[in-house]
């Protein structure tokens, strides 16, 4: 029954969704016991459960991961599956009807219910709210109690892609009226309760008795997550049998990694992106043979060659990459070319341009590298960039949005709309390339229409043009992909399918992953 | 002993003033590195309208020299503050804050004082007994030998010897762990296992100095007459050595050693990241990273007192095991 059921299907009515979670996964030999010791980096003593604030993975895997549950959750191989929703169904991308599972507690007993959603969502809102999922929440318009069981959420636009929004690592599930004292102590509905938390140092979790996951999920009796945030240490602890698994793997020790037989590197490509942006408002970037002549002057291949060391893919000037759903990898690719750089530049009236460059290694490892390697190769087609290397600290408030060409980071989005909501459309505060509506009417409306469209093939052929408007016209140049790269020691078994939104799995390990 | 007691009062003065001093320096130095705290705190997310209300909910809008009086008034008054993080965090909470500064580093201050206790326990009584032998072998093979060793122990960066002891006592003899995450509730055994490490490097680095200072010491004083009448006396050299040299070199050494105990407690910052071990030199760094300048003032206030407290009580012991100085004419 399950077979012909399109990802598009699931999405308009996830009725099937609660029984692909307990039937669909694939049949491992994965058993129950053991513990999971892991050694994770971006944590902070400032930590706390308060998902509003997290942002880097040793929470995510401890919150999101482990702890708490949200009401939808992105499967390994990317589709959406329902995790405190059963199920959800909507006719016009406004009314969403969420079905919650019955039967769940949370780790202090307490039931789960209706009230729980809408108090978890209120705590995003607010004037004074810092939650980094204000923007999702404010979209409700309205949501309300409809059943037992059930809660109706109305948009104030349409969003085709709401339950994948619900599945975001801030926004989880808190037992009403006790919210505050579940941030104090961690107590959500997730497979793993909180044996001890010391923010910045450790976290232990305990295997939930009776989860309604039951045996598909969650092999460990306990987890162990060790903050570790410097790399040398990290990687020695993977090395002495320490920790189980180690994220972040430095590629200058690789080899060292290789050589020994316990452990395995296991990596994979996702929407994680390293890109340069141009201030589109700014001249002489305002003129897009300028850019275009940016785009044609930079190689590709060389910078995932030395700056990734091998590991990732060249991009195409779009952020939409390998882990989302309309990803567009059939466009061609664009190449360096410095004949054609040259030839666009003749187009915007000129012979040779100088333009100052900022980089600085907080925008991402390697980034003063990239902008000389760029620099090198620009330098072939009349361009002669000037690299600013910029101070780490306060790069994003002082450089990042405020120099007119710039390196940045970004880890990318599960879904297209989220990524082009976040820094695509007109006057959105993270829009780097001051993208929008003089630059590309077509793409801002584009935007709005694909975000309230239902039917698949219609929304494809959307996503698609809109990323062809970037690779042409669009302000960042989006030269490569880099992926997770993570180490593993061989006592623990990973499915063959390992998520690729995030870091770990993305940060899922103590549910999906178990002991040999 | 009158005079001992006016020594103390008169050095307490003192390193009350300095600390007021520290403080001061420590504030300004954060203030002016780039960034503060609503910048890093939210990294990429810093849109103007973030950064403003995080600085008006923690006060970071006001001039420094306000910022550093409401400080300056809250500590004398006992009372540390909470960090930013925490306030922050309580912001977000909309409630009041319940963990202040001391909270956070009194369990971390534990571990530190725990490591710098098991490495003096380790470090002291090698230096000592090393100090002694070489002073009694002197210019002899063993005397070159542990002079080359500790000199060049001292001389390398800590990180250095600490990857050194890694690789050799964890990698390729695995007899120690490499990562000293030790956390409360632990047995006594397995803390000091996992303290091993991080204890061995900081030994390897202090105990250069406080050898160096007893072999001097004790050498300066085999020329006194009264050694030499001991040695007329047909005593056994070590016997001179540790029954007579060794009472009359003991002011210098305590002064030696507290100072290196000083220096266990302040200057295991790189040790402990090396090691993941959960210090007040961890806290420190992560809270400077973050510009968090409650912690960090405390923290180096801290520095300061056990720098100051150390030193003074270096000197009132070798005042104290000096009757020329106890008994002043």
């Amino acid at each position: 029954m399950l077979h012909g059921i399109s990802r598009r299907s699931l999405l308009k009515t996830g009725a099937a969704a609660g029984v692909l979670g307990l039937t669909g996964m694939p049949l491992l030999a994965q058993t129950r016991g053991g513990k999971l010791t892991a050694g994770l980096n971006g944590a902070n003593t400032s930590d706390s459960w308060d998902s509003r604030t997290h942002s880097d993975l040793f929470m995510i895997a401890s919150a999101s991961g482990s702890v708490f549950d949200s009401l939808t959750e992105v499967a390994a191989d990317g589709s959406l599956k329902g995790e405190l929703a059963e199920s959800w169904e909507t006719d016009d991308a406004i009314t969403w009807v969420f079905n919650l599972r019955q039967g769940v507690t949370f780790h202090n007993g307490k039931s789960f219910g209706p009230e729980d959603v809408l108090e978890s969502l209120q705590m995003h809102l607010g004037e004074d709210s810092k939650s980094a999922a204000k923007p999702i929440v404010e979209n409700i318009a309205k949501m309300e109690k409809t059943g037992d069981y059930q809660v109706t959420m109305t948009l104030s636009a349409a969003n085709a892609d709401f339950p994948y929004l619900m599945s975001d690592y801030h926004i989880l599930m808190f037992p009403a009226g006790q919210i505050e004292e579940a941030i104090q102590n961690g107590i959500g509905t997730g497979l793993y309760s909180v044996v001890s938390f010391d923010p910045g140092v450790r976290f232990v979790g305990k295997r939930v008795d009776d989860h309604y996951k039951g045996d598909t999920a969650g092999f460990f009796d306990e987890i162990e997550y060790i903050a570790i945030n410097d790399n040398t240490a990290r990687m020695n602890a993977l090395m002495t049998g320490q920790v189980d698994a180690i994220n972040r793997i430095d590629f200058k020790t690789e080899g060292l990694l290789n050589a020994n037989p316990q452990v395995r590197i296991q990596e994979v490509t996702g929407n994680q992106h390293y890109t340069f942006a141009m201030l589109t408002d700014n001249a002489p970037l305002n003129d897009v043979n300028v850019r275009r002549a940016l785009k044609y002057g930079i190689n590709r291949q060389e910078m995932v060659d030395k700056i990734l060391q091998g590991h990732g893919a060249v991009a195409n000037d779009t952020p939409i990459g390998p882990a989302n759903q309309y990803y567009n990898a059939e466009m061609e690719q664009l190449a360096y070319d410095p004949d054609k750089a040259a030839f666009y530049l003749k187009e915007a009236g000129l012979d040779s341009l100088n333009i100052d460059i900022s980089a600085s290694d907080a925008a991402f490892e390697g980034a003063v590298d990239a902008a000389q390697l760029y620099q090198a190769s620009a330098g072939a087609a009349g361009i002669n960039l000037n690299v600013i290397q910029e101070p780490a600290d306060g790069y994003w408030s002082n450089v990042w949005l405020k120099k007119s060409f710039s390196a940045v980071y970004w880890s990318g989005r599960a879904t297209e709309d989220w990524m082009f909501s976040s820094a695509y459309e007109t006057g959105v505060p993270w829009n780097d390339s001051q993208w929008d509506d003089k630059d590309s009417a077509r793409f801002q409306e584009l935007l709005v229409t694909a975000r309230g469209e239902l039917d698949t093939d219609a929304r494809r052929s959307q996503y698609y043009e809109m990323q062809q408007i970037l690779r042409d016209d669009g302000g960042v140049i989006v030269p490569m992909f880099a992926n997770y790269v993570q180490a593993v020691n061989n006592r623990i078994a990973t499915p063959d399918t390992v998520g690729n939104l995030w870091q770990m799995d993305n940060g899922r390990m103590a549910e999906r992953w178990s002991e040999v | 002993m009158g005079n001992v007691l006016t020594i103390i009062l008169q050095r307490l003065a003192l390193g009350v003033l300095t600390l007021l001093i520290v403080s001061i320096v420590i504030f300004v130095a954060v203030n002016l590195l780039p960034g503060d705290f609503a910048q890093l705190i939210l990294g990429q997310g810093a849109t103007e309208e973030s950064v403003n209300s995080i600085r008006r909910d923690l006060g970071l809008d006001q001039p420094m020299v306000a910022r550093y009086l409401t400080w300056l008034g809250g500590m004398l008054t006992g009372d540390l503050g909470s960090s930013f993080a925490q306030l922050n965090f309580a912001t977000n909470m909309g409630g009041a804050n319940t963990v202040t500064v001391l909270d956070q580093i009194l369990p971390r201050l534990g571990n530190t004082m725990f490591l710098a206790g098991v490495t003096a326990v380790i470090a002291v009584p090698i230096a000592v007994t090393l100090g002694v032998l070489a002073a009694l072998y002197r210019n002899t093979i063993f005397d070159r030998v542990a002079n080359i060793a500790t000199l060049s122990s001292i001389s390398s960066p800590e990180f250095f010897m600490a990857y050194v002891l890694i690789l050799v006592l964890a990698v390729i003899n695995p007899i120690f762990p490499s990562l000293s995450n030790i956390y409360d509730g632990m047995a006594l055994s397995d803390r000091l296992e996992k303290t091993m490490l991080p204890a061995l490097t900081l030994t390897l680095v202090v105990t250069a100095h406080m050898m160096r200072m007893t072999r001097a010491s004790i050498i300066n004083l085999l020329a006194s007459p009264y050694i030499e009448m001991a040695r007329l006396k047909g005593m056994s050299p070590m016997r001179v050595i540790v029954k007579h040299a060794l009472p009359n070199a003991l002011a210098p050494i305590i002064n030696v050693v507290a100072l290196n105990l000083a220096y266990l407690i302040t200057g295991v910052v790189v040790v402990e990241v090396v090691f993941v071990y959960p210090g007040i030199g961890q806290l420190f760094v992560d809270s400077v990273k973050i510009r968090d300048i409650p912690v960090v003032q405390a923290c180096c206030l801290i520095f300061a007192a056990a720098y100051i407290l150390l030193n003074l009580t270096a000197d009132i012991m070798s005042i104290l095991s000096n009757p020329r100085l106890r008994h002043p004419k």
